[in-house]
């Protein structure tokens, strides 16, 4: 393979780039590790001297305390499930449909269509009304809050179009020849040859609709629909009050334990670190498919 | 007249299924796109749920005195500072970041420890920001925090990092800079694998060794992609990063002056403080001016490189 020998300052600094890359993956999964720890440790050690990179003593209160309610926790699973899962289908479908329809150069308005789609990521009308129209859909309080605002996006429209651009058209044409209608020829001829685009963008809207909480907070009250994410959040958020406040004026008013936080934490997090080896390759050759062709 | 509406009308028909594709995207579009921009109108009238749209008062621009008023200390003028510095930070650096990690991780030949590092430093893009929110809170907090529990341990007093207004500045930007740089690294790595291998082949048989590799093509062939890519990014510098911001200082006024961004004081001033005007007079100014921005950035593509242009 090489086709030369390695000077002494090349070799060095090989040598330096793997030293910055180590130190820097490092960095990137110490966080992670902190949380891991922290949620193994023994609650009254913590309470006694802090948390620490190695778990401080072992215990699995953390956990038992999440399970000992399993309903509640089953419940968030369950909305983050469902959100996620009907979010990305319905989503997928209602953007490969304008995708593939606007990537038909027969079609005289594709253009007009397309630039309707892109000026709404140049100027916007801002949050509240955005949020007075979702209010008076009726979809306050509804589990559709968390997955009809959110079902479209302008750049992934484009992303669809320009990948289905590439088809060539004589295939297109073949099929119509053949006496297959939009329908068929968008499912059995542009769907699988669109797989990549199509998968990877189905990996952005389930991961944007499983870590969300933004419309959790805007849209639901009611603690039974709080997705994963905002159920985290609101135990955080209780915590750190206190924390900003100093907890000399809370001695005594620890709730939930600072190991409950971490392991829940851990618990709403868990699909996805289990998932992400097998995710992450999608994900980056997605992302480079994007770059090329975007 | 008559002739063209009757020409779009069979246009239209023509290609009925092809358009009926399209709907339930431009539907959405309409619901939770133009029909808010309309609600513009929203910041320069008193507006009652009760009473709607058209029978509450018109009050010009009372609803952005608050927004305005304070002199150097106002809110737009922080907000506006803070909203436009941190973000020129996060570009630049950002893209910084991403091309060199780029770079240096091409020219690992390992194959395992490329791709473990690349696995690790992707990972924090997966995590949600509540997630990033529960770390910082776990590293800083003044009672148990690692930080504190590392510093005591030296024999050190504790830091209430919570109070210290110009730190913030440093942790948001490194936090920024955790999540996003495995996965803004892909694109560069995607532009460097890209790159025509004879080149490279070339320059290795006359001679170039990996510094000059590095400083004679590999930085200069990726100087359009990161010019292209930091000038995309300007357009969107009034907006953006507000769960980062959100989950980081949540509701920690100490903190507001040195870390509030418009995106944050909206979300506040809308559901915290239920102030409906100020939030959306401010919204108005973001949007408007954010406007302006892309348009003037656009227009640069323009000359730099016109097959670039957005629009």
């Amino acid at each position: 393979m090489n086709t030369h020998r390695l000077s002494a300052s090349e070799r060095g600094l090989k040598i330096f780039f793997y030293i910055v890359l180590s130190i820097v993956s490092i960095i990137c999964a110490l966080p992670f590790i902190l949380v891991i720890s922290g949620s193994f440790s023994d609650s009254a050690q913590i309470l006694k001297s802090g948390y620490s990179i190695v778990p401080r003593g072992f215990s699995l209160d953390g956990y038992r305390s999440i399970f000992l309610f399993p309903a509640q926790i089953a419940k968030a699973y369950g909305v983050s499930l469902f959100v996620t899962v009907a979010g990305t289908g319905i989503g997928l479908m209602v953007m490969t449909l304008c995708g593939y329809a606007i990537s038909r150069s027969e079609l005289k308005y594709r253009n007009v269509v397309s630039f309707m789609i892109y000026f709404t990521t140049l100027f916007s009308g801002g949050l509240v009304p955005w949020y007075i129209v979702v209010t008076k859909l009726g979809l306050k309080d509804s589990i559709w809050a968390l997955i009809i605002p959110a079902i479209c996006s302008s750049f992934y429209i484009l992303l669809i179009r320009n990948f289905m651009k590439t088809i060539p058209e004589a295939l297109v044409e073949s099929a119509r020849i053949e006496g297959a209608g939009e329908f068929r020829t968008l499912l059995q001829i542009v769907v699988p040859m669109s797989k990549p685009i199509l998968a990877t963008i189905a990996l952005f809207l389930a991961l944007s609709y499983w870590n969300d909480w933004y419309l959790a907070s805007l849209y639901v009250t009611k603690a039974d629909l709080w997705p994963l994410q905002y159920r985290l959040y609101n135990i955080l958020n209780a915590a750190s009050k206190i924390a900003s406040v100093g907890a000399e004026n809370f001695t005594g008013k620890i709730l939930p334990t600072e190991t409950q936080k971490l392991a829940n934490a851990i618990v709403a997090t868990g699909p996805i670190i289990f998932l992400y080896p097998f995710l992450q390759k999608y994900f980056v050759q997605g992302i480079s498919i994007g770059a090329v062709k975007g | 007249m008559r002739a063209v509406t009757r020409g779009v009308f069979k246009e239209l028909y023509k290609h009925k299924t092809l358009y009926a594709m399209t709907l339930p995207a431009l539907i959405f579009f309409v619901i939770f796109s133009y029909i808010p921009m309309m609600g513009v109108y929203y910041a320069f009238i008193d507006y009652d749920f009760g009473k709607g749209i058209l029978h509450s008062p018109f009050v010009g621009l009372k609803n952005f005195q608050y927004f305005v008023s304070g002199g150097w200390d106002a809110p737009i003028v922080y907000l506006t500072k803070n909203t436009i510095l941190y973000n020129l930070v996060f570009i630049l650096l950002g893209n910084l970041m991403q091309c060199i990690f780029a770079i240096m991780l091409t020219t690992i030949v390992g194959r395992l420890f490329k791709r473990t590092s690349q696995s690790i430093m992707l990972l924090p893009h997966f995590v949600s920001y509540v997630i990033v929110g529960t770390i910082a809170y776990n590293i800083f907090n003044s009672n148990y925090g690692v930080l504190n529990s590392l510093l005591k341990a030296m024999g050190g007093s504790g830091v209430s990092v919570y109070m210290i207004e110009w730190i913030w500045p440093i942790i948001i930007t490194l936090f920024f800079l955790w999540k996003s740089t495995g996965f803004g690294m892909v694109v560069y790595l995607a532009a460097i694998t890209g790159f025509d291998r004879e080149v490279y082949e070339a320059a290795k048989i006359d001679g170039c060794n990996l510094f000059k590799e590095i400083r004679y093509i590999t930085l200069p062939m990726l100087k359009p992609t990161f010019i292209m890519l930091v000038l995309f990014s300007l357009g969107g510098i009034m907006r953006g990063q507000f769960e980062l911001f959100y989950n980081l200082i949540q509701r920690n006024g100490q903190l507001f002056y040195a870390t509030d961004v418009l995106d944050t004081y909206i979300y506040r001033a809308m559901t915290v403080n239920f102030n409906l005007g100020t939030s959306t007079a401010a919204g108005v100014y973001q949007s408007v001016f954010g406007f302006v921005l892309v348009i003037t950035v656009n227009r640069i593509i323009r000359k730099v490189s016109p097959e670039n242009a957005l629009f």
